[in-house]
């Protein structure tokens, strides 16, 4: 399942209810909008998708507001969002874009300050969430708090557009396309940042893409749209396997077995135990080790770990003598953990490489993944049981 | 020509244009104050709206293309003599600039950055205040810098309606009391001086207002 929320997590608050939504602008022939009705229980990560011009934007920012509904109401843990000012509900509810955004005369940690300040929080009391907020996005403060959005990459543009949606806690975040300006690779990782992220801080999340995969990856429910109108509303196991008409079947695509390998992560399979040296052991002692059978190298390779168990590099047995060397990290790919299959095996065939590197949130190496670990899944014995119990369970 | 500088006229004079010199600052930095306080807020307003931006770029472009001796000469009957006509004029003269540029910096502002302050929960005023308009410093303080430096020149003619000011020793004493060359010269030296000061000065403090303007991007 890609439940993104782990199981001991709970969530108090933050269930989102659209009730018969429409929106129409006036001179425009069918509503942008038309009667739109969802629920997304809290802690859940909701994808609005379709092609452009679906209304899955517009719907998206009749939550906060930004666009006023013509019909039809929207609660917020059963309150209706018109019962406060709109600036008052907007500082309740993360917002993130897809060109982030931030206010480029403002500091990281005055961006991500925003909302504290608005809400009339202390300075230490602000201080010390930006501090924690850019430490949980892989944004260091003593680094960054005190440079301007221009001195950052885009993808760490938006690490602190997240943050900053992040900032005053909100039981509900709104993130419009927020990883498609970036590079596929700086996405990736980006994706699998907001996952774990997601884990540790569970949000009601209503996530806008026109990307099928992205979708599969993120979503605990996905919801296709076209003309304003929902299609279908499903956990992604079931849209994939049961998409309700050729519309849907259309747009998940044709390579939907493909796609499938997007619904497992790397953590859900079983991996090759990775034959691991910390760098700076005695040689004598790895060959010890290999002889008495505790360690099997991968055909005649061993890899090379640093002291934390992050992965450096391959070395092959025969030629390793006096001490394991450190040196840095040049092993290709290394795969997040939280990684999809799907992605992992992309990362394979990209890198040319027969195993990939698995590792966990710290970097540290969990263990191998190759081709036959990741087609294991599609084909091992009740492949398609599986997606259907799933499918259910969802 | 060959009337030789008369430094004894100067040093009989230091105090007279020292006097003056900070009456021209005066002058200058009132119209200049004036037409920010009537610009920025005027500028906020029509940004948005074609019609009333056409409206009031074309009202100050009109005013700009009054020759100023004659915009200082009409001012005349209406409101007497003294610095005040001086100083309407003037600040009708600086508003072209500052309009314009204030609308520019505004306009300015990512469509992004606007969205998500407004996503953020900041009201319309707060957007305004703590967003666009300190995002529109730079075009706004190169209107005040061409405004000011305008200003420090056009200012030499309020003379001719009463004011005081560097026009006083480059009209009054070098041509009506014709002393020549040497009042000329002081007064222009000093009017020229003025203007690279007052602009250097300015350029300080934009570039202390604006620091996010002067950082390295990213990679």
């Amino acid at each position: 399942m890609t439940s993104s929320t782990g199981p001991g997590a709970t969530v108090a608050a933050g269930v989102l209810e659209l009730r018969e939504v429409t929106k129409r602008y006036a001179r425009a022939g069918r509503p942008a909008v038309d009667g739109l009705t969802l629920t997304v229980p809290a802690g859940k990560v909701c994808v609005l998708i379709g092609p452009s011009g679906c209304g899955k934007t517009t719907a998206m920012k009749m939550v906060n507001r930004l666009i006023e509904p013509t019909a039809g109401e929207i609660l917020i843990d059963g309150t209706d969002v018109r019962r406060l000012p709109a600036a008052q509900l907007r500082r309740r509810i993360g917002y993130v874009i897809q060109q982030v955004g931030l206010l480029p005369h403002l500091t990281v940690a005055a961006n991500v300050a925003t909302v504290p300040r608005l809400l009339g929080w202390d300075r230490d009391r602000t201080g010390a969430r930006v501090e924690e907020l850019l430490a949980l996005v892989g944004l260091p403060a003593e680094e960054y708090a005190r440079r301007y959005p221009a001195e950052l990459s885009g993808g760490q543009q938006q690490r602190v557009g997240l943050a900053r949606a992040l900032a005053a806690d909100p039981p509900l975040m709104l993130m419009d396309e927020p990883f498609s300006a970036v590079d596929p690779i700086t996405r990736e990782r980006l994706q699998n940042d907001f996952l774990r992220l997601h884990r540790q801080v569970p949000k009601t999340v209503v996530f806008v893409s026109h990307d099928i995969d992205e979708a599969v990856k993120m979503a605990d429910l996905v919801a296709v749209m076209r003309d304003g109108r929902l299609v279908q509303f499903a956990p992604p196991a079931e849209l994939l396997a049961h998409p309700v008409d050729d519309f849907v079947a259309d747009f998940v695509g044709a390579d939907r077995a493909l796609k499938g390998l997007g619904l497992t992560r790397l953590e859900e399979i079983p991996l090759l135990p990775a034959p691991a040296i910390t760098s700076g052991t005695a040689a004598d002692a790895v060959h010890a080790r290999v002889a008495a059978g505790d360690l099997a190298p991968l055909e005649g390779a061993l890899l090379v770990v640093d002291g934390d168990g992050r992965p450096l590099r391959w070395l092959h047995r025969d030629r390793l003598s006096g001490t394991v060397p450190a040196g840095p990290p040049t092993v290709e790919p290394v795969l997040d953990q939280v990684s999809t299959l799907r992605d992992a095996l992309s990362a394979l065939f990209e890198a040319n490489a027969a195993y990939g590197v698995v590792v966990d949130g710290a970097g540290r190496c969990t263990g191998l993944v190759g081709v036959h670990e990741i087609t294991g899944v599609l084909r091992g014995p009740g492949a398609e049981d599986r997606v259907l119990a799933e499918s259910r369970d969802g | 020509m060959a009337e030789p500088i008369r430094w004894d006229w100067i040093e009989r004079h230091t105090d007279d244009i020292t006097r003056l010199t900070v009456e021209h600052v005066q002058i200058t930095a009132i119209s200049v104050v004036l037409a920010v306080a009537i610009a920025v807020p005027l500028g906020v307003l029509v940004r948005n709206r074609r019609l009333p931006f056409a409206a009031a770029a074309g009202v100050s472009d009109v005013l700009y293309t009054i020759p100023s001796l004659a915009l200082f000469a009409a001012l005349v009957p209406l409101i007497g003599i003294g610095d005040t006509p001086a100083i309407i004029g003037l600040v009708a003269y600086a508003l072209t600039m500052l309009v314009r540029n204030t609308v520019v910096g505004l306009q300015a502002v990512p469509a992004a950055v606007r969205e998500a302050a407004t996503g953020m929960g900041l009201t319309p005023r707060q957007t305004l205040l703590r967003v666009e308009l300190p995002l529109a410093i730079p075009a706004i303080m190169a209107g005040v810098r061409l405004a000011t430096v305008s200003t420090v020149g056009i200012a030499t003619i309020a003379v001719f309606v009463g004011g005081g000011g560097l026009g006083e020793l480059i009209w009054t004493d070098g041509i009506q009391r014709q002393l020549f060359l040497t009042p000329i010269l002081v007064g222009t030296v000093c009017a020229t001086v003025l203007a690279l000061a007052l602009d250097a000065l300015l350029v300080l403090a934009e570039r202390l207002a604006t620091p996010w303007t002067r950082v390295r991007a990213a990679r």
